[in-house]
């Protein structure tokens, strides 16, 4: 077991608490920053393996980081901007209460 | 190194762990804040000084305030933040996802046989990732750009909205 | 040869055509104007007949023509043209100038109907067709204009189509004219098919002026009766000849003439007695090269054939006795002079029978002045009489109606063929001495001079019960003289009937040289010595026994019998029956072709009816089924598919539960299972 599989692991468990926290709690935003923590996972695979992959030289893995740090927070942004409105519609941020989309 | 990976391994676990578990809000993403910047230390370890800093300016500083915006906007009456439990059916099946997913990942990292390579941090100056991003990578960093102030506008237009419900979803 | 005024022939016929359609376009009270157009259309006709004649006359045997092409079948051409020669300038200036006179008589006749305006344009429509009749150069051109006169005349026969009896008279005028046109029609085909034109005079390449004539009885005969051999020429003459029958009343197609007497009087005096029924002798003159070819060859080898010139005769001779015979017997002023007028086209066709076209035309002009003139003498009477028209009922009417009496009067010496003065007498001697002259048989001669002695008889019979003794009604006692527009046009046309004849007497024959182009000796006035004084004998027994009968001893009311029908009553009652033609046909033909209609009408509806019903319940079967299977078979299938697809829509959305949850634990799992197959189940 070398350092990258530790990183690995890492993210992986990262990525699936926040998978569970999506799945488990009823209230929009904690579903988000679920959302969130995952893809913080993703990041931390990224660095992990422009790390202790091969061709570390390359900034690539940082670059590509940056930009899904960026990204990651423009979703978060635009995301809570939803919940806001989602509330104002049904006075609660349950998502549970959101199905108005069902067929 | 291990030591320091190991350690920051089960920070950043915990503290996230803790955090979606939490009852209230409030706590919760203060927890998550502390969880971010335990990943942005983890960046720092491995070497990605700038992205560390990224992280922790922007997750820690910018998205952190947005989530307590949106929590205090979207709270009962007396401000209270407390969020109802799952049910326990809910929660054993989200754990069950959750473990499923991340032991597929755990198992398959274990079983790929990865090169091992040198403990030397590469260098990556911050004038070379200034260059990379103004030469080869500039057509993303515009749209990143745009992409960000596309953002920016939309949840403006979809937080405020309109002055009264009635012009909400069509 | 062509000229160039002949190219303009055609104005005779177009300018009453013009008027026609004048006429038709004008409205109900438009009088003025459809009177006008129609006297104006025809005096305009009169004077290009008039230019025609003097044209005509220059050069009396040419025969000038102006032909142009119809239409082109491939090679075949169909031509028609225009001809001028001394037969047709004489009838055009007799048609125009006769029916200039009826028209304005008309004007006044028809003053209080209200259908004046349409009467014009039915008019001018006959007068069209007839001077297209005459001036024709194409036996094609000739037979369309027969039709057109045929229709003009049943239009005009049932002008008052209200009354039953006028429908009815104009029906059968039509049909029994058409029995005739078919045998026409076949003629003219069989012609068309022997010789490859229609056309009379074509530079030397017509039927006339070419060698075409010869030609047909060069092929062997077409038929054989009897041990006589029929001439093709021959058979192709009688068929021409059956139109004749017909449109010009002669036996057996007679019978219609009679009941065409249901239209207005001006009508008869111009249709049936001076042009219409005149066509028949036109054509037959015409045609006259064709129809004594026969005579002039022996083409059938020495066997005794039939000559279609013998036929017409038999039949003119026949018709000519028929007709004075029936007279004698009738009480209508207008059915004595109908059956008058069949007896006299009797005569002209006997005189185209025994070799005299000429005589035939001469007494055609004659007759058609005084036939005009005492049928608008008729109209007069009956006008003035408040439309009786019973000779019963009438009577004295000679004090009330001076001018209509004297021009009747002269009418009247004129048909009966008083010597020397009346035209009538002339043109019939030149019947007689041509029938005395022919070799075949004696026998239309003695039946000519039988009609003789009838026709004076029966015309006394008619002056005497109409004009003499007094009154026998309010409307004859109460009858006064007609307006100048009505007694003007008499006095000319007895102004004719006296002077026409004068162009033809013996001494001075000038019509009858015109009109063959050759010269005829100039005899004496007294030429045919015995046979002329046979005649005037004979006249004279005819006016003094009608005299003795009728106009010495008047009848004394409406209700009296007649002297003869007291003396043989029976005899009488046939004749005035008119020898029961009609019932006969209706009795043979009418039943045969009863049955036929109703042989045919059963054909129809059970026959083809039952096939039509049969195909109709086919398709009656095959909708029903056709909209089985689409109602079960495709409708349903349509429907479970639609079910289907909806229970599968419906199962789909049930998935929707539209919670984020949900959707994203289906993810991960999906994600799982995924991953296991991909990376142990593929095949590691």
């Amino acid at each position: 077991m070398n350092t990258l599989q530790l990183c690995l692991i890492l993210s992986g468990l990262v990525f699936g608490i926040g998978l569970a926290a999506a799945l488990a709690r009823s209230s929009a935003i904690l579903v988000l920053l679920g959302v969130e923590l995952m893809l913080n996972a993703a990041n931390l695979n990224f660095i992990a393996f422009w790390r202790f992959g091969p061709a570390p030289e390359a900034g690539t893995g940082v670059l590509f980081v940056l930009f899904a740090i960026a990204v990651a927070a423009a979703e978060a942004a635009v995301g809570l901007a939803l919940v806001i409105a989602l509330y104002r519609h049904q006075k609660s941020i349950r998502l549970q209460e959101a199905t108005r989309l069902k067929g | 190194m291990n030591a320091t990976l190991v350690f920051l391994g089960i920070f950043i676990l915990a503290t996230a762990g803790t955090a979606l578990s939490l009852h209230n809000i409030v706590r919760s993403v203060l927890l998550l804040v502390l969880s971010w910047f335990g990943i942005a230390a983890f960046y720092l370890w491995a070497g990605a000084e700038f992205a560390a800093f990224a992280q922790a300016l922007v997750y820690g500083g910018a998205v952190s305030m947005v989530v307590l915006f949106a929590v205090l906007l979207t709270g009962r009456g007396h401000g209270d933040a407390a969020i109802a439990p799952p049910p326990p059916g809910r929660l054993v099946a989200a754990l069950l996802a959750g473990g499923a997913v991340a032991g597929l990942i755990a198992a398959t990292v274990i079983r790929t046989p990865f090169a091992s390579v040198s403990d030397d941090a590469p260098s990556l100056p911050v004038r070379r990732l200034g260059a990379l991003l103004m030469g080869p990578h500039a057509a993303a960093l515009l749209v990143t750009g745009v992409l960000l102030t596309a953002a920016l506008l939309g949840a403006v237009v979809i937080a405020a909205g309109a002055r009264d419900d009635k012009k909400g979803p069509p | 040869m062509n000229d160039g005024f002949t190219a303009h022939l055609w104005l005779i016929p177009a300018l009453p055509l013009a008027a026609a359609a004048i006429g038709a376009l004008t409205p109900r009270n438009g009088r003025l104007v459809a009177a006008g157009a129609a006297i104006a259309g025809i005096l305009g006709s009169l004077a290009v007949s008039i230019a025609s004649l003097v044209i005509a006359l220059r050069a009396p045997g040419a025969h000038l023509h102006s032909n142009f092409t119809w239409f082109d079948l491939g090679a075949a051409q169909v031509r028609l043209g225009w001809l001028l020669d001394p037969l047709t300038a004489f009838m055009a200036v007799m048609v125009t100038f006769v029916g200039m006179l009826i028209f304005v008589f008309s004007v006044g006749y028809m003053k209080e109907d209200r259908n004046f305006a349409r009467f014009f344009c039915f008019l001018s429509l006959f007068a069209a067709a007839m001077l297209g009749l005459l001036v024709a150069n194409s036996l094609l051109l000739l037979f369309v204009c027969w039709e057109g006169v045929g229709l003009a005349s049943y239009l005009l026969i049932g002008f008052w189509f209200e009354r039953p009896e006028a429908a009815a008279a104009a029906k059968k005028a039509f049909i029994t004219t058409r029995i005739g046109d078919l045998g026409f029609l076949l003629g003219m085909v069989w012609l068309y098919n022997s010789t490859g034109t229609l056309l009379f005079y074509d530079g030397g390449h017509g039927l006339f002026d070419g060698g075409q004539l010869v030609l047909l009885n060069a092929h062997p005969v077409a038929a054989t009766f009897f041990g006589l051999a029929l001439p093709v020429s021959a058979a192709i003459s009688l068929l021409l000849f059956c139109g004749a029958v017909g449109k010009s009343g002669q036996f057996p197609l007679h019978v219609w003439l009679p009941d065409a007497m249901e239209g207005p009087t001006p009508v008869s005096a111009l249709i049936h007695a001076a042009t219409m029924v005149a066509a028949g002798v036109f054509l037959v003159a015409r045609v006259y090269p064709l129809m004594s070819i026969d005579q002039l060859l022996t083409g059938s080898g020495g066997h005794p054939s039939i000559h279609a010139l013998s036929v017409v005769a038999a039949v003119g001779a026949i018709t000519a006795l028929l007709g004075a015979v029936i007279a004698v017997a009738q009480n209508d002023i207008k059915r004595i002079l109908a059956f008058s007028t069949i007896s006299q086209l009797g005569y002209m066709m006997l005189a185209l029978g025994v070799g005299s076209w000429v005589a035939a035309i001469f007494h055609l002009l004659t007759h058609a002045f005084f036939k005009a003139l005492l049928f608008l003498g008729a109209g007069s009477v009956i006008a003035s009489a408040h439309h009786e028209q019973d000779i019963r009922r009438l009577g004295g009417l000679a004090p009330r109606l001076r001018v209509t009496f004297a021009t009747f009067a002269i009418g009247m010496m004129a048909l009966s063929g008083v010597p020397f003065l009346f035209s009538g007498f002339w043109s019939k001697e030149a019947i007689l001495h041509a029938a005395a002259a022919w070799s075949v048989s004696r026998l239309p001669l003695y039946a000519g001079l039988a009609a003789v002695v009838l026709t004076a008889f029966y015309m006394t019979r008619l002056i005497g019960e109409v004009f003499l003794g007094s009154p026998r009604s309010e409307s004859a006692s109460h009858a006064h003289e007609s307006p100048a527009v009505m007694t003007v046009p008499l006095a000319l046309l007895s102004l004719g009937a006296i002077g026409i004849g004068f162009l033809g007497t013996p001494a001075w024959p000038w019509l009858q040289s015109e009109l063959s182009g050759a010269p005829m000796e100039r005899q004496s006035l007294l030429e045919g010595g015995a046979l002329m004084m046979l005649s005037i004998f004979l006249v004279a027994i005819g006016l003094g026994a009608g005299w003795a009968l009728y106009a010495r001893r008047a009848r004394a009311n409406a209700g009296a019998p007649d002297p003869i029908e007291e003396r043989m009553p029976r005899l009488f009652a046939f004749l005035a029956a008119r020898l029961k033609f009609d019932e006969f046909y209706a009795a043979t033909f009418g039943r045969l072709f009863d049955a036929l209609a109703s042989l045919a009408a059963g054909l129809d509806r059970r026959v083809w009816g039952g096939c039509v019903d049969f195909v109709a319940g086919f398709g009656n079967f095959t909708g029903l089924i056709n909209r089985e299977a689409d109602e079960s078979g495709l409708n349903a299938g349509f429907d479970s598919a639609s079910e289907g697809l909806r229970s599968t829509g419906r199962a789909y959305s049930s998935r929707q539960t539209g919670e984020a949850h949900g959707y994203l634990k289906a993810l991960a799992v999906a994600f799982v299972v995924l991953a296991f197959l991909a990376i142990w189940g593929g095949g590691q």
